[in-house]
């Protein structure tokens, strides 16, 4: 005799349009019962599949974690048809039985086979998840800390070699690329170039005009403004812009050709990624960012000399006024700075590519690690150079 | 006796061109349910475009695709998106998402297109994972594996779901001859078992002998089917001898003549 629990699951998975063939019965359903002989019967129906075990999954194990019974068996006379999914639900309830004893009835050769296809092999069942542990963290930090110093120092000097190369083989650097990124890379940034550097005139020499009216001195905005544009923002801001612009560009592009085994394939060609993709990048914007800078420097002198007209000062005293207070050598100072920044940009842009993992995540994160280590390059190089011009009294 | 159950993919006079370059045209055949179908051609005659409009990804310029007798090519988007939910798809570069684990590309689908508990994904996942003998690799990158791991682990996530019907892009190709027939072995043992359907992209010629029921060859020259039977019946009966060396290995000028 048999006890119901007064417990029944059934789910009937929606319709399927354009089903044509004599429908086989798209329903699933979980009956338990407990029988007098301490063995819980749990009989499956129907179509067993991963839309039935949505519902039926849970059911079943609950079934199981529930009854105190010491055998469970399951049937199947009424289910139609068992897939994969189905097969691994199986699985799981008798591996859920353990120690009970556990027997399937009705099962057809083809469930049997199916289940021993998905059910995990006895090694692989206690997953081994390696535990956070904080001092092999702080290991790994520090190693892959000195590792990127190392690849940082092997770039440098790898790079450094092939440039003195191409000096003595001048035949051997890519003249074409070189200019095809240079066009790219300078040619398309000058807009954005003239209007930060517009910007940048006309708000500081409007910002700093307002405090120096009191004294009488606004004249004196062109000397502020032609100093620390020529010296600082000029060669500053536009090697800033290339580092958003295309250092990130060279970064992606080479990491995609990383992840693509491209530059591998290079190296087997016996061309050095080094000498082919970065030697041309690095010098393109080494070209670039002075020239950007003479334009930047342009574009903000202009906007100083409209804050001039607009507080009825003559443009020819700006112009005296800029060329008495900032010297050729400030000039010239900035564009070299301009040139080393620019060193900086192309070739951490690069190092960034080639060090990029494998996954499209890796050239994402190339590109955004090449920005940030520009802009802290910069900043510490152009520190570097306030110290150096200071002592040398530049 | 029974008639003979409708097909279950019909491919009906489908054209497929890109930018008005004809790849095929005319090209008709059905599979049955439960059959396991292999695409054939010489490479770069279109067997991956004609995969991709046989599970409606890209539109024929003429032709059309029926599911069940419901055409794919005609059906609105909403319509189009349940179909396509009994299919399973590896493409011929695997496609895993890079910045997912195995476990968790093979998660994906169940995760968003079901509404499994947790620990029911999880062992469905594994599952499909040991199906194509990556068990053990649940926590690697897809950039950490090889190119034959890869494919397999597209494979599982095709299988994720386990649709009706799975089409699978060169699943051998780049795999060693032992996991190539372990592959083999599973196909067939999930065509026989589910009753799932196959339309498979392969040139193995030892794969297509043990697990073709159905062949498709595509023909680069006259861009449309030149030939359709079972691989047995091709290599004894064919006269072409452009099939001939394909099913021999050989070069075609070494065959230039047509036995008869
Ligand atoms: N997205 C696409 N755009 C243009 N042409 C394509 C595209 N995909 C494939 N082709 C062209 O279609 C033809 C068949 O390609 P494909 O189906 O990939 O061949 P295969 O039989 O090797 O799988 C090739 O000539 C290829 O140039
Ligand atoms: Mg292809």
């Amino acid at each position: 005799m048999r006890r119901s629990l007064g417990y029944s699951t059934q789910m009937v998975a929606p319709a399927q349009p354009g089903r044509t063939d004599p429908a086989p019965m798209r329903s699933a359903e979980l009956r338990v019962a407990e029988a007098t002989d301490d063995t819980l019967q749990v009989a499956l129906a129907g179509h067993l599949d991963s839309r039935a075990l949505e519902q039926l999954w849970q059911a079943g194990m609950r079934a199981i974690e529930r009854s105190g019974a010491r055998r469970v068996r399951v049937d199947l006379g009424d289910v139609s048809y068992c897939d994969a999914a189905g097969a691994r639900f199986l699985v799981a309830l008798r591996d859920l039985a353990g120690s009970r004893g556990f027997e399937l009835a009705a099962a057809s050769e083809q469930t049997l086979r199916l289940m021993e296809l998905v059910a995990p092999s006895p090694r692989s069942r206690t997953e081994s998840r390696s535990r956070w542990d904080p001092i092999s963290a702080l290991g790994r930090l520090a190693v892959q800390q000195l590792s990127e110093l190392w690849q940082l120092i092997a770039f440098t000097g790898e790079f450094c070699v092939m440039l003195a190369r191409c000096c003595v083989k001048p035949r051997e650097l890519r003249f074409r690329d070189v200019i095809r990124v240079a066009e790219s890379a300078g040619v398309g940034a000058i807009p954005i170039v003239l209007l930060i550097g517009f910007l940048l005139g006309l708000i500081l020499s409007f910002q700093s005009a307002i405090p120096m009216r009191r004294f009488g001195a606004q004249a004196f905005i062109a000397d502020l403004l032609g100093i620390s544009l020529l010296r600082e923002l000029g060669p500053l801001m536009a090697s800033i812009l290339l580092a958003a612009r295309s250092g990130s560009a060279f970064a992606a592009e080479l990491g995609t050709m990383r992840v693509n085994e491209e530059i591998d394939a290079l190296t087997t060609m016996g061309l050095e990624p080094v000498r082919f993709l970065v030697l041309p990048r690095v010098l393109a914007a080494l070209l670039v960012v002075p020239t950007l800078a003479l334009l930047l420097n342009v574009a903000g002198l202009t906007g100083g000399a409209v804050v001039y007209l607009s507080l009825d000062l003559p443009v020819s005293t700006f112009l005296s006024r800029v060329s008495d207070a900032a010297t050729v050598g400030d000039m010239l100072g900035g564009l070299f700075k301009g040139c080393v920044f620019g060193t900086l940009v192309g070739g951490i842009g690069c190092l960034r590519g080639l060090q990029a993992g494998g996954g499209a995540g890796a050239v994402g994160e190339a590109a955004t690690r090449s920005v940030v280590s520009a802009i802290i390059l910069i900043t510490i190089t152009d520190g570097i150079f306030a110290v150096l011009f200071y002592n040398l009294g530049i | 006796m029974q008639p003979p159950p409708p097909p279950l993919i019909r491919v009906r006079d489908l054209a497929a061109a890109f930018d008005g370059r004809t790849i095929f045209e005319h090209v008709s055949f059905d599979v049955a349910r439960g059959e396991v179908c292999v695409i054939l051609g010489a490479s770069g005659c279109g067997k991956s475009t004609l995969l991709k409009h046989m599970f409606g990804l890209l539109e024929p310029t003429a032709g059309e695709v029926l599911i069940q007798g419901q055409s794919l090519t005609h059906a609105t988007p909403s319509q189009r998106s349940e179909l396509m939910r009994h299919f399973g798809v590896m493409y011929q570069s695997g496609a895993l998402f890079g910045s997912m684990t195995l476990l968790e590309n093979v998660r994906l689908p169940l995760e968003e297109l079901s509404t499994l508990p947790d620990d029911a994904i999880h062992a469905i996942a594994r599952s499909k994972l040991k199906l194509v003998a990556l068990e053990g690799y649940e926590g690697y990158m897809p950039a950490e594996i090889s190119g034959g791991m890869k494919k397999r682990a597209a494979i599982a996530r095709a299988m994720a779901l386990d649709p009706e019907i799975l089409f699978l892009d060169e699943p051998s190709a780049g795999l060693d001859p032992i996991t190539s027939a372990e592959l083999d072995d599973t196909i067939l043992e999930l065509a026989r078992a589910t009753g799932v359907t196959f339309v498979i992209v392969s040139h193995e010629l030892a794969s297509i002998y043990k697990i073709a029921d159905h062949v498709v060859m595509l023909d680069r020259r006259t861009r449309t089917l030149c030939a359709e039977g079972s691989p047995a019946d091709l290599r004894d009966h064919s006269t072409d001898p452009w099939i001939q060396s394909f099913f021999r290995r050989e070069a075609l000028h070494q065959t230039t003549e047509v036995p008869q």
